[in-house]
C-alpha cells in the first residue's frame, strides 16, 4: 500500500523518525519495529506544517506548487465553463435563428387546431323529387379513443348522463374496443337537447369526448329502402387505411358503406368545412380563429317512385321475397324492393350486437339483396317467353296439342297438373299447360329457345349501380358440357322449357323480361332519372308473335287461367300476368306445405295496362306455394296502387293489422323482444367484412336452393288440396343437386308405368 | 468598492459587484414566470411573487453568510457535513418507511431536500480536508481516498433516493475541488478512461429504466415525440419558435397553451426564450458569465488554499446547475430534473445556490479585509 518512493539523503535524523507516515517502508530494516509505526491519530495541522517542507520528495509537493497547479487548473476550469458558454449561445443561435422557421412551423401546428366539420351528404331522392335519404340536424356525443385518459370512467360517466341502457353501454365498449386511435366512436346521436348539455357541461373532465351539433342520415322509409341505397357508417380502419384521409375519422363523418350510398360515395360526399382553433396540449379549445363552411354533396335522383318502392316493400310483408316494378317506356326501375331487410337508419351507428344476432337468425335472411342477388327457377313464368321462341322457330300459335294430363317421353311420363285436352298456344299459357310446351320443346330443341331468354334479359348482367347482380343460368347443350362435360338431354330441354331443371334466374331479370315482352322493345333497366339506357338490339319479334304472348298472359288473369283471382279492373285498365310455381327440391310430399324451407317458390309477372303497356313487374315469393297464392295477390295491390293508391293503402292496412304493423314496427318490436329475452349476453359483432361475408354466405345457400329443383309443378292454385291424393304419384322423385353431384338422375319426374 | 463619498460606509461595503448583476437575473426570471403564471394575462401569483421572495430572503442570508469568519466555516465543515449526512440518510429512512417517497423536510414556507444542501457542503468539507492536508501527501492515495470517502457516501445515498440530476451535481462540485487541490493529472485522465469504460456497463445496469430511457430518447427524441421525448422537442420548440427577438412578452403559445411541460420550474429558459428570444437568452447568458467570472476571480485572487477551493468548488457548482439545465433545454444533454439557477421557481435551488452565493462573498470579504495568509 505504501508508497515506494526513495527518501532523501542528508534530512534531519528527528524529522525521519517522526514523519514516518510520510515515506512508510521505505527502510525494510525498520518496519519490524513498533514505535516506528505512524501515529494515524494525530492529524494536526501544525503538525503537518511543520513538516511539510521535510516532505518535499521527488515530486517537490509543496504549497507553492499546489498554487501554481491551483492557478494552472482554475484557468482550465474557467476556459470550460467560457467554451460551454460560447457552445451554448452558438446552440441557441443554432436552434432560434438558423432553424427559426422550422420550429415557427411546429409550434403553429401545436398551437392551431384544424378540426374538420363533416359536409352534409347530399339526398338521394325519387324520381318526383321526394327524398329517400336526407340528413336530419342532430345532436352528438362521440369519443376518441386515443385521448381517453381513464376509459372505464369516461364510459361510466358518459352513459350515466346518457342514460344508456346496459346494452347500449356494451354495444359502445364493443365499438370503443374496435376503434383504432383517433378514429371517433359515436356514444350517442339524435339527443335531446337536455342530454346533450348534460355531456356539454362535463366536457372538460372528459378528455376524449366530443360533443357537437350536425347532421346525421336519415332514411324516411327505412327497411323499403335498405337494399336499395344500403347504409352509411363510420369509417373503418380499412376504409381509412385506402383512403388516409383526415375527414374519415373526423367525428360525426359517415361513409357510405353499401348499395347506392357506397356506389355514389363521390358524388354525395360534398366538400368538408373546417375549423381553426387554438388549442392547449390537453386539447382544450381556447379560442376560434377562423373557419370555412362546407360544400354539401350532390344529390342523386332516381327513377325509384318513392311511395311505390315503401308500398311495394310493406307489401310483401312478412313473407321473403322482391318486387321489382319497371317502366315499360324507359326502362326507369320504379321499384325495387328486398324483404325482410335491415333498417338502414339503425345501422348509421354502427350494428349493435343484439341488431347482429336478429339479422343472422332470421331464416329470411334480411341482409341479401333478393330483387338483385338472389336465384330461383322461374317456373312456369318462362312460357309467355318459350311461346315467343317456339313462333321464330315456325311454330304456329294456332296448333294444337292435346294434353292427356301428361307427356311420354321414352319411357318416363312427365305429368302436367291437370288434363287439359286439346290447346293451342295462347290457351297453353293460360292454362300453363306444361304438356303443350314439353311437346314443342322436345320438337324445337331448347338450344331453339335458351338464345330468345338471353335475348330477354335472362341470364344477362345489366349495368346499375350499387349492388352487385347475379345473373343465374340460360343453360343450353354447351353449357352443359363445360359445366358437367355431359351431353344435353331431351329430358332437361323438357324441365328448362318450364322454368325448372337448370334454370335460374333474378327478380330483376324476370322483370327486364316482362318489360320486353310487354313493350315489344329491347328495354334496358336504368335507375338514374334522366339517365334512360338507349334501346338494345330491336327484338326479331313481330307484333303477331307478339299479340299471341300478350293474349296467352291476358287470359291468365281475366279469363279462366291460373291467375284469374288476382283482376284487376280500374277504370278499363287491366292486368296481363303469368303465374309460376317452381320447386326448391326433390320432394317426399308436394310443395305446398311442409317445413317453410321446402315450399315451392312462388312467382308472379305481369304488365299493365294491357292495351299499351306501361309498368312491368316481377313478383317472387321464396316458399309461398302456388304463385297464384302468394304472389299474383301482391302484383294485384302493387299495381292497383299505381292506378289507384288509396284503395291500395287501404288493403294494406287491413293485412298489416294482422302482421303486427309495417315493417319498421315489427322490427321495433322484435328488437325490444330480443332485448328482452338475451339482454347483454349476444355474442359480439365482428368487423364490416364479417358483415359481407353473411351476405356471402346467404348468397352460396341461396344458390344451392334454387338450383336444387327439378320437378315440373302444377299450375293450379286449389283452396285445400288432399296431401295424399296428389302427393302419391309424385314420390319419389330421384334429383341430384347440380353444382354438386351431376348425374343422370337428373329428370323430370319419373312415372314407373 | 468605492462608490462614492456619500454612500454610507456599510452600504459600499457591499459586494454589489454580484448583488446587482444577480438581482437583475431574479427580477427578468420573475418577469418570466410572471409570464407564465397560468392566469390569462400574466400575474404575480403564483410563482413570480414568491420567486422574488425567496431571493430576498436568501440574499439576506447571504450578506450575513457573508460576515462570517474564515475560522467558522473551517470549524463549521465537518460538523454540518456530518448532519447534513444523518439527515440524508433519516430523510431516506423515513421515505422507506414510510412507503412513500418524501424526501423533503417541511420548514413551512418552503420545503427542503438535504441532498440539496449537500451541493454546496460536500465543497466546504473538500476544501477544508485538502486544506489541511499537508501538501506532500496530495499525489499520495491519502490525498484521494479520504475525499473519495467523503463524496461517495452522500452520494450513494443520494442515487439510491434515485436522484440522478442532484447526485451528479453533488459529484461535480467535488471533482472540481479535488482536481483543483492539486492530484496528479495522471489519475484523472486513468479515472476518465476508467469511466468511459464502465459507463456502458453502468448504463445497462445501474439506471432506472426510466433514467435509461431518458438517455436514449435525448439521443433520438424525435423517435418518441409524445413520450419522454416530448419535453425535449417541445423545449427545443419553444426556443427555436422564439427566434432572435421573441414573441413577445406574455405571448408564448408553447408555455401557454401548456405544450411545453414544466414551463416554470426546469424549462423556464424555454419559457424566457419563446418570449424574449435569442435576445432575452444572450443576457442570461452574460449575466451567468458575470457572475461565474466573479466566482473565479474570488477564488484565484484568494491567497489561502481553503478559501481557493472553497470558492471555486461553489463557483462550479453553480456552472454545473446552469450548463447542465441549459443543454438540456436546448437538447444537449439529457432530461434530468436540475433547475436554472435564479430563474427556476423552487426555494431549494435557490437556497442552495445563494449559499455558493454567500459563501462566495465570505471569500471575497476574507480577501480584502485579511492581511497576509500564512
Amino acid at each position: 500500500m505504501g508508497q515506494k518512493r526513495p527518501a532523501p539523503e542528508g534530512l534531519p535524523q528527528e524529522g525521519r523518525w517522526r514523519r514516518r507516515a510520510a515515506c512508510p517502508g521505505n527502510r525494510p530494516g525498520q518496519r519490524a519495529t513498533s514505535s516506528q509505526r505512524p501515529s494515524w491519530g494525530n492529524h494536526g495541522d501544525t503538525t503537518y506544517r511543520h513538516l511539510a517542507p521535510m516532505n518535499a520528495d521527488s515530486r517537490h509537493v509543496s504549497s507553492g506548487t499546489l498554487k501554481n497547479s491551483f492557478d494552472r487548473r482554475s484557468v482550465v476550469i474557467g476556459a470550460m465553463q467560457g467554451g460551454i458558454g460560447v457552445l451554448l449561445a452558438a446552440r441557441m443561435g443554432w436552434i432560434a435563428v438558423l432553424e427559426n422557421e422550422k420550429y415557427k412551423l411546429e409550434a403553429e401546428s401545436n398551437r392551431v387546431n384544424l378540426t374538420l366539420v363533416p359536409p352534409r351528404r347530399g339526398w338521394i331522392l325519387d324520381r318526383n323529387g321526394a327524398p329517400l335519404a336526407s340528413n336530419k340536424t342532430d345532436f352528438r356525443i362521440d369519443l376518441i379513443p386515443d385521448r381517453l385518459v381513464d376509459k372505464d370512467a369516461t364510459i361510466q360517466l358518459v352513459g350515466q348522463l346518457l342514460k344508456l341502457t346496459a346494452i347500449e353501454i356494451q354495444d359502445l365498449r364493443d365499438k370503443l374496443d374496435k376503434a383504432h386511435g383517433f378514429q371517433p366512436v359515436e356514444a350517442a346521436s339524435g339527443l335531446d337537447w337536455d342530454r346533450f348539455a348534460a355531456v356539454s357541461v362535463h366536457l372538460p373532465d372528459l378528455p376524449g369526448v366530443v360533443a357537437q351539433r350536425g347532421f346525421s342520415r336519415f332514411y324516411p322509409t327505412g327497411p323499403a329502402v335498405g337494399h336499395l341505397i344500403g347504409y352509411v357508417g363510420p369509417a373503418s380502419a380499412q376504409e381509412y387505411e385506402k383512403e388516409p384521409n383526415p375527414l374519415l375519422v373526423t367525428p360525426g363523418f359517415k361513409i357510405g358503406k353499401d348499395g347506392l350510398e357506397k356506389h355514389f360515395e363521390a358524388e354525395l360526399r360534398g366538400e368538408p368545412g373546417a375549423r381553426r382553433v387554438e388549442v392547449t396540449a390537453s386539447g382544450k379549445i381556447v379560442r376560434d380563429l377562423n373557419s370555412r363552411d362546407d360544400v354539401p354533396g350532390k344529390s342523386i335522383k332516381l327513377t325509384i317512385d318513392g311511395p311505390l318502392q315503401d308500398y311495394a316493400a310493406r307489401r310483401i310483408g312478412i313473407e321473403s321475397g322482391a318486387v321489382v316494378v319497371i317502366d315499360c317506356m324507359t326502362g326507369g326501375i320504379l321499384a325495387i324492393a328486398s324483404m325482410p331487410a335491415f333498417d338502414p337508419n339503425s345501422l348509421v351507428d354502427g350494428i349493435s350486437r343484439l341488431e347482429w344476432k336478429m339479422l343472422n337468425e332470421d331464416d329470411h335472411i334480411p341482409l341479401l339483396n333478393k330483387a338483385l342477388r338472389g336465384l330461383y327457377p322461374p317456373g312456369s313464368t318462362m312460357k309467355p317467353m318459350a311461346s315467343l321462341a317456339l313462333q321464330l322457330h315456325g311454330v304456329s300459335p294456332d296448333e294444337h296439342v292435346f294434353c292427356p294430363g301428361g307427356y311420354r317421353l321414352g319411357s318416363r311420363f312427365f305429368r302436367c297438373d291437370a288434363v287439359h285436352g286439346s290447346l293451342d298456344m295462347r290457351g297453353a299459357i293460360e292454362h300453363s299447360c306444361n304438356t303443350y310446351f314439353w311437346t314443342m320443346a322436345h320438337r324445337v330443341g331448347y338450344d331453339a329457345i335458351a338464345p330468345v331468354a338471353r335475348l330477354l334479359g335472362l341470364g344477362q348482367e345489366f349495368e346499375l349501380p350499387g349492388a352487385k347482380q347475379r345473373y343465374g343460368t340460360i343453360p343450353d347443350a354447351a353449357w352443359k358440357m363445360r359445366r358437367y362435360h355431359q351431353e344435353w338431354s331431351v329430358a332437361d330441354s323438357l324441365n328448362a322449357a318450364i322454368g325448372q331443371g337448370y334454370v335460374s334466374v333474378s327478380p330483376l331479370q324476370l322483370a327486364v323480361m316482362t318489360a320486353r315482352i310487354a313493350s315489344g322493345r329491347n328495354l334496358l333497366p336504368s335507375l338514374l332519372a334522366g339517365h334512360a339506357k338507349p334501346l338494345g338490339p330491336a327484338l326479331p319479334f313481330t307484333p303477331e308473335q307478339l299479340a299471341v304472348a300478350h293474349d296467352g298472359m291476358f287470359r291468365v288473369v281475366n279469363g279462366s287461367g291460373t291467375g284469374r283471382g288476382s283482376r284487376i279492373d280500374i277504370g278499363g285498365i287491366q292486368m296481363a300476368g303469368k303465374t309460376g310455381t317452381a320447386q326448391v327440391r326433390a320432394l317426399v310430399s308436394r310443395g305446398h306445405f311442409g317445413d317453410w324451407k321446402s315450399r315451392d317458390h312462388s312467382l308472379f309477372i305481369c304488365y299493365a295496362p294491357t292495351d299499351t303497356a306501361r309498368y312491368a313487374m316481377a313478383v317472387v315469393i321464396e316458399h309461398g306455394t302456388f304463385g297464384a297464392r302468394a304472389a299474383a295477390p301482391i302484383a294485384k295491390d302493387i299495381m292497383t296502387y299505381l292506378f289507384d293508391p288509396a284503395t291500395a293503402l287501404d288493403v294494406l292496412a287491413n293485412l298489416e293489422k294482422g302482421w303486427g304493423g309495417t315493417p319498421a314496427e315489427r322490427m321495433a318490436a322484435r328488437y325490444k323482444a330480443y332485448a328482452a329475452q338475451y339482454g347483454t349476453s349476444a355474442p359480439k359483432v365482428e368487423e364490416d367484412e364479417a358483415v359481407k361475408a353473411a351476405e356471402d354466405s346467404a348468397d352460396t345457400q341461396n344458390e344451392t336452393v334454387a338450383n336444387d329443383a327439378t320437378s315440373p309443378q302444377p299450375e293450379k292454385y286449389e283452396p285445400s288440396p288432399s296431401p295424399n291424393a296428389s302427393a302419391e304419384p309424385h314420390s319419389p322423385s330421384p334429383t341430384a343437386s347440380p353444382p354438386t353431384k351431376p348425374g343422370p338422375t337428373k329428370t323430370p319426374t319419373q312415372e314407373p308405368q | 468598492m468605492a462608490l462614492g463619498y456619500n454612500i454610507p460606509d456599510p452600504v459600499a461595503r457591499q459586494p454589489w459587484g454580484i448583488i446587482l448583476p444577480l438581482t437583475t437575473l431574479v427580477l427578468f426570471g420573475a418577469a418570466v414566470l410572471y409570464s407564465a403564471s397560468p392566469v390569462p394575462g400574466g400575474s404575480l401569483r403564483p410563482w413570480a411573487l414568491i420567486h422574488m421572495l425567496h431571493y430576498f430572503v436568501f440574499l439576506a442570508m447571504a450578506l450575513v453568510m457573508a460576515r462570517f469568519p474564515r475560522d467558522w466555516f473551517k470549524l463549521a465543515a465537518y460538523p454540518l457535513y456530518g448532519l447534513i449526512l444523518v439527515s440524508l440518510v433519516l430523510v431516506e429512512l423515513m421515505g422507506k418507511i414510510g412507503g412513500g417517497s418524501q424526501r423533503w423536510l417541511n420548514l413551512g414556507f418552503m420545503t427542503l431536500q438535504p441532498s440539496e444542501l449537500m451541493k454546496p457542503v460536500i465543497v466546504l468539507v473538500l476544501a477544508r480536508f485538502y486544506d489541511s492536508l499537508p501538501p506532500a501527501m496530495t499525489a499520495s492515495w491519502r490525498g484521494l481516498v479520504p475525499a473519495a470517502g467523503l463524496l461517495a457516501i452522500p452520494a450513494a445515498f443520494v442515487i439510491i433516493q434515485p436522484d440522478l440530476g442532484t447526485a451528479l451535481a453533488i459529484c461535480f462540485g467535488a471533482v472540481v475541488v479535488i482536481f483543483l487541490a492539486g492530484l496528479p493529472l495522471r489519475w484523472f485522465i486513468g479515472a476518465g478512461l476508467a469511466a468511459a469504460v464502465a459507463a456502458p456497463v453502468a448504463f445497462f445496469s445501474l439506471l432506472h429504466d426510466y433514467q435509461r430511457k431518458r438517455v436514449t430518447i435525448f439521443l433520438d427524441p424525435e423517435n418518441d415525440p409524445l413520450g419522454a421525448g416530448y419535453h425535449i422537442t417541445q423545449s427545443k420548440i419553444a426556443i427555436g419558435s422564439g427566434g432572435f427577438f421573441g414573441k413577445g412578452f406574455s405571448n408564448g403559445s408553447q408555455s401557454h397553451l401548456d405544450y411545453l411541460p414544466e414551463s416554470h420550474t426546469d424549462f423556464v429558459f424555454a419559457t424566457m426564450a419563446e418570449e424574449w428570444g435569442m435576445l432575452g437568452g444572450l443576457f442570461v447568458l452574460l449575466v451567468f458569465a458575470v457572475i461565474l467570472r466573479w466566482g473565479m476571480t474570488v477564488a484565484r485572487s484568494s491567497n489561502d488554499r481553503f478559501t481557493q477551493l472553497l470558492a471555486a468548488g461553489m463557483t462550479a457548482t453553480i456552472f454545473f446547475y446552469v450548463a447542465i439545465n441549459l443543454m438540456m433545454v436546448m437538447g444537449l444533454a439529457p432530461v434530468v430534473g436540475i433547475p436554472l439557477p435564479f430563474v427556476s421557481h423552487g426555494g431549494s435551488s435557490m437556497l442552495t445556490n445563494m449559499i455558493c452565493i454567500g459563501t462566495l462573498m465570505a471569500a471575497e470579504r476574507w480577501r480584502k479585509r485579511g492581511g497576509s495568509i500564512p
